[in-house]
C-alpha cells in the first residue's frame, strides 16, 4: 500500500466519524443556543435511540430480511429512533427544565445531569430485555453486538482503500439532514422563531411567539438527529452498550465547544475536525495519545477564539 | 392455689404444643432447603467477605465467581466443627464507573477489618483493586484469597515496579494469597503459541491498564525472545467508539497475528469487530480477561470464527477430572448452567478459606492466615497445588481456545 492510500483511508474514516459526531452536536448547540443549557441528557437520549433500534431489529427479525427488506428496515429504525429521542428530548424538557426555567442555570444544569442518570439507568435495564438481540443470560450491562445489516465489505474490490456500505450510508443520511436542518433554521416559520427565542425570549413572547412550544420544538428536533444519529452510529460500530452515550456526548459536545457553541455549521466543522484529528493521530502520532491532541487543540482554539471557530461574537448576557 | 397451678399446666402444654411446632417447621424448612439436617452451630460465627465487582459490565463473571464460592460454603453445609460459616457479597464497583472503584474497594476493605467476625477477605477481580486492599488488610492481619487477580507484581519481586510486592505488606508479613497462574507466566504461553501457529509479525495492542499493559509487556518480551517481529504497540483508548483508524494502521502493517492485552470490558470485542471491518484478516489473540461469552457476544460471533486465540490459565470447566469434573456437575445441578471460566477459582478460594478454618479451628485471624499460607497439596480443581513462598499457586496448567460458531473451543493445553 502507499502513503497516499493509507491516508485516504484514514480521511474517510475521520470524515465518517466525525458526521456522527456532528449530528449528536447539533444536539448541543440547538439546545444551548436557545435555552443556554447544556443538555447532558442529550447523549444518554442518543443511547436510548441504539437500544430503541437493536430492539425493532429483533423484534421485525430484519437479519433474515433481503437486502431490500433491510434497506426498508433502516429507513423504519431512523424514523422510529428520531421520533423516539425527539419525543424522549421533549419530555425531558417538559417535566424536567421547563419548571427551572426561570431559576438559577446551575439548578437546571444539575437536573440535566440528573436526567442523563435517570436515561443511562434506563438503558441499563433495557439491555436485559429478555429478547436474544440483547443476548440474555448474559448481563445487562454487557455491550451488545449490533448486527451487521449493512455489510462492511468493500466497494473498491481487493485494494488497500476501503470504502464500504456502512461509509456510504453516513454520508448519506447525514448531509441531507444537515442541509434540511440548516434550511429550515434559516428559512421556515418555525426556524424564525426559534432564533427570535434564542435571541431574547421576552421580546418574542411580547411579539406572540409561544416561547415555551418552540423551547419544546428545538428540544424534540434535537432529540431526532440524536435518533438519527444513534442508528447510524450503530450500523457503522455495531456494538451498543448502556454506557455508548457518555463517550458520544463528551465527544460530541467538544465539538460544538469547538466549532462554537451554539453555531450550526460550527457545530458540523467541530465534528469532522474531531473525526479527522482523531484518525489522523492514531495513524501518525500513537493511539494513546489521541485524546491528549484533541483536548489541546480545544483549548487552543477557546484560548485565541473564546467562542469558538465559527461562534458569534455576542457578548455574554448579563 | 388450685386455679393458679392449673392455669401454670395450661401455659406449660401450650409451650410445648408452640416449641413443637416450631421443631416440626423448621426440620420442615431444613428439609426443603437441602435435605439434610444440620447440628446447630455452637462456637460462633466466621464470616468470609468477596469484593468483586457487582455493578457494570464485569457483572457476569462476578455472578459466576459467588456461586463458585456459595457451593463450597454449601458443600460443607454452612458451618465447620460447630462454627457457622457466613458469608458476605460486597460490591466494589461504583454505577458512576460502571467498574471497580478504588474508593469502593478501600470502603469495602475497611468494612471487612472491622468486622469482628471476618476471617477472610475474597477478592478482588480486578488487579488494580487488590493493589488498594492488600496494604488496608495486611496492616490488619485479615487473610486475603484472590481468584481472579493475575498481575504478577502483586506477589512477585522483579516483575512490576521497584518497590513491588513490598509495597503491599506494610506489616512485613504475606496475607495475599491467590489461586491463579500469574500474568508473566499466561504472557509467555501466549506468544509460545504464537510462535506455533507460524506468525512471523505480531502487532500488540493493550488497554494501558495494569492488566492489559502487563500481560502485552510480557507478550512482546517473549515474541522477542523467540525471533518473532513484533511490527507495533500501542495502547488504546478503551472507552472509543471504534478503532477503525487503528484498523487502518494494523493493516498498514500486515501483521500474522494481533495481540490484544485487555479485557471485555477494555472493548476487547470492538477491537475484534474493527479489525475484521477495517480489512485484517489475520489471527487474533487475546488473554482471559476475554474468555467469557459475552466476549464472543460483543464481538459477533461471526467476525470471531476461526481465526481468534483466547489463553486462560486453567482448564474450561468441560476438560477438568477429578475435583474439577464434580465441580462442574455441582454447579450445573444447583444453578441449571455451565461455569464460566471464573467460576472455578470462586470455587477455589473459598475452599482453601473453608480448609484453612477446618484445620485451624479458631476465630483468631492469625492463625487462620498461618493456616492459609501452611495449604499445601491442595486437591484443587486443577489437580494438587501448593502456595509457595510468595502466595501464589503452584499450578501450572493453562489452556488455549478457539470460537467457532459463537461458542469457545478448547484446542489445547498450553505450558508443562
Amino acid at each position: 500500500m502507499l502513503d497516499f492510500e493509507v491516508f485516504s483511508q484514514q480521511l474517510i474514516t475521520g470524515l465518517s466519524n466525525g458526521m456522527i459526531i456532528a449530528l449528536i452536536a447539533i444536539g448541543y448547540t440547538m439546545v444551548y443556543g436557545i435555552i443556554e443549557l447544556i443538555n447532558f441528557a442529550h447523549g444518554d437520549v442518543f443511547m436510548l435511540g441504539a437500544f430503541l433500534a437493536l430492539t425493532l431489529l429483533g423484534a421485525l427479525g430484519m437479519e433474515a430480511w433481503g437486502p431490500s427488506g433491510q434497506v426498508f428496515g433502516v429507513a423504519l429504525m431512523l424514523i422510529g429512533s428520531a421520533v423516539f429521542c425527539g419525543g424522549l428530548n421533549w419530555s425531558l424538557d417538559r417535566l424536567a427544565y421547563r419548571a427551572l426555567r426561570k431559576s438559577s442555570k446551575l439548578s437546571l444544569l444539575v437536573s440535566a445531569i440528573g436526567c442523563s442518570f435517570v436515561c443511562m439507568n434506563l438503558g441499563l435495564f433495557w439491555g436485559g430485555a429478555p429478547m436474544t438481540v440483547f443476548a440474555n443470560g448474559n448481563s445487562a450491562a454487557a455491550p451488545k453486538n449490533f448486527p451487521a445489516i449493512i455489510p462492511q465489505i468493500n466497494l473498491l474490490g481487493d485494494g488497500f482503500l476501503r470504502i464500504t456500505p456502512a461509509d456510504l450510508l453516513v454520508f448519506t443520511v447525514t448531509i441531507p439532514l444537515m442541509f434540511g436542518l440548516t434550511f429550515m433554521v434559516k428559512r421556515t416559520r418555525l426556524g424564525r422563531a426559534m432564533r427570535a427565542v434564542a435571541q431574547d425570549p421576552t421580546a418574542a413572547s411580547l411579539m406572540g411567539i409561544p416561547v415555551d412550544r418552540v423551547i419544546g420544538a428545538t428540544f424534540f428536533i434535537g432529540g431526532a438527529l440524536g435518533g438519527f444519529a444513534s442508528v447510524i452510529y450503530s450500523l457503522y460500530n455495531n456494538t451498543i452498550g448502556f454506557q455508548m452515550g457518555t463517550r458520544a456526548g463528551l465527544d460530541a459536545f467538544t465539538a460544538a465547544v469547538l466549532g462554537g457553541i451554539g453555531s450550526l455549521p460550527g457545530a458540523v466543522l467541530g465534528g469532522l475536525t474531531i473525526g479527522c484529528v482523531r484518525s489522523m493521530s492514531d495513524q501518525y502520532l500513537e493511539t494513546r495519545w489521541t485524546n491528549t491532541i484533541v483536548f489541546c487543540i480545544l483549548v487552543l482554539i477557546l484560548i485565541f477564539r473564546p467562542n469558538g471557530l465559527l461562534g458569534s461574537t455576542r457578548r455574554e448576557k448579563v | 392455689m388450685e386455679g393458679q397451678h392449673s392455669f401454670g399446666e395450661y401455659k406449660m402444654k401450650n409451650s410445648a404444643v408452640i416449641i413443637s411446632i416450631f421443631g416440626a417447621c423448621s426440620v420442615l424448612f431444613a428439609a426443603a432447603q437441602d435435605t439434610q439436617v444440620v447440628a446447630p452451630a455452637t462456637a460462633g460465627t466466621l464470616k468470609i467477605i468477596s469484593s468483586l465487582p457487582r455493578t457494570g459490565s464485569a457483572n457476569a463473571q462476578t455472578n459466576t465467581m459467588v456461586n463458585g464460592i456459595k457451593l463450597a460454603i454449601d458443600e460443607v453445609g454452612g458451618q465447620i466443627d460447630g462454627w457457622k460459616i457466613a458469608y458476605e457479597d460486597m460490591d466494589d464497583a461504583s454505577p458512576q464507573r460502571g467498574n471497580w472503584d478504588p474508593a469502593v474497594e478501600a470502603q469495602n476493605a475497611n468494612a471487612a477489618v472491622k468486622d469482628s467476625d471476618c476471617i477472610a477477605y475474597i477478592g478482588t477481580f480486578n488487579s488494580g483493586a487488590a493493589k488498594v486492599a492488600i496494604p488496608i488488610l495486611n496492616r490488619a492481619g485479615l487473610a486475603m484469597v484472590s481468584p481472579a487477580n493475575t498481575y504478577p507484581g502483586l506477589t512477585k519481586p522483579g516483575f512490576g515496579e521497584a518497590n513491588e510486592p513490598l509495597v503491599y505488606r506494610p506489616s512485613g508479613k504475606i496475607n495475599y494469597f491467590r489461586v491463579v497462574p500469574t500474568d508473566d507466566l499466561q504472557g509467555v504461553e501466549a506468544a509460545n503459541w504464537a510462535k506455533t501457529l507460524k506468525a512471523g509479525k505480531v502487532f500488540i495492542l493493550n488497554d494501558r491498564e495494569l492488566y492489559g499493559k502487563g500481560i502485552a509487556d510480557v507478550f512482546q518480551k517473549q515474541a522477542e525472545k523467540l525471533g518473532i517481529e513484533v511490527v507495533g504497540f500501542e495502547g488504546i483508548d478503551s472507552k472509543a467508539a471504534n478503532y477503525r483508524s487503528l484498523a487502518t494502521k494494523v493493516k498498514a502493517t500486515s501483521p500474522d497475528l494481533v495481540y490484544f492485552g485487555g479485557t471485555t470490558q477494555s472493548n476487547a470485542g470492538q477491537v475484534a469487530k474493527d479489525l475484521r471491518s477495517g480489512g485484517y484478516e489475520g489471527m487474533f489473540m487475546v488473554p482471559d480477561g476475554c474468555f467469557e461469552q459475552a466476549f464472543i457476544e460483543a464481538a459477533g460471533a461471526a467476525n470471531l470464527n476461526g481465526k481468534t486465540y483466547i489463553t486462560f490459565g486453567g482448564l474450561p470447566a468441560e476438560k477438568m477430572t477429578g475435583k474439577g469434573a464434580d465441580f462442574r456437575a455441582a454447579y450445573k445441578l444447583k444453578f441449571d448452567a455451565d461455569p464460566e471460566a471464573y467460576a472455578s477459582y470462586g470455587y477455589e478460594a473459598a475452599r482453601v478459606v473453608l480448609q484453612a478454618i477446618a484445620q485451624a479451628k479458631t476465630k483468631d485471624r492469625a492463625g487462620i492466615l498461618a493456616a492459609i499460607s501452611a495449604t499445601t497439596d491442595f486437591n484443587g480443581v486443577l489437580g494438587k497445588w501448593s502456595f509457595d513462598a510468595n502466595g501464589d499457586t503452584s499450578s501450572r496448567v493453562m489452556s488455549g481456545q478457539t470460537v467457532q460458531d459463537g461458542k469457545f473451543v478448547f484446542v489445547k493445553v498450553l505450558g508443562n
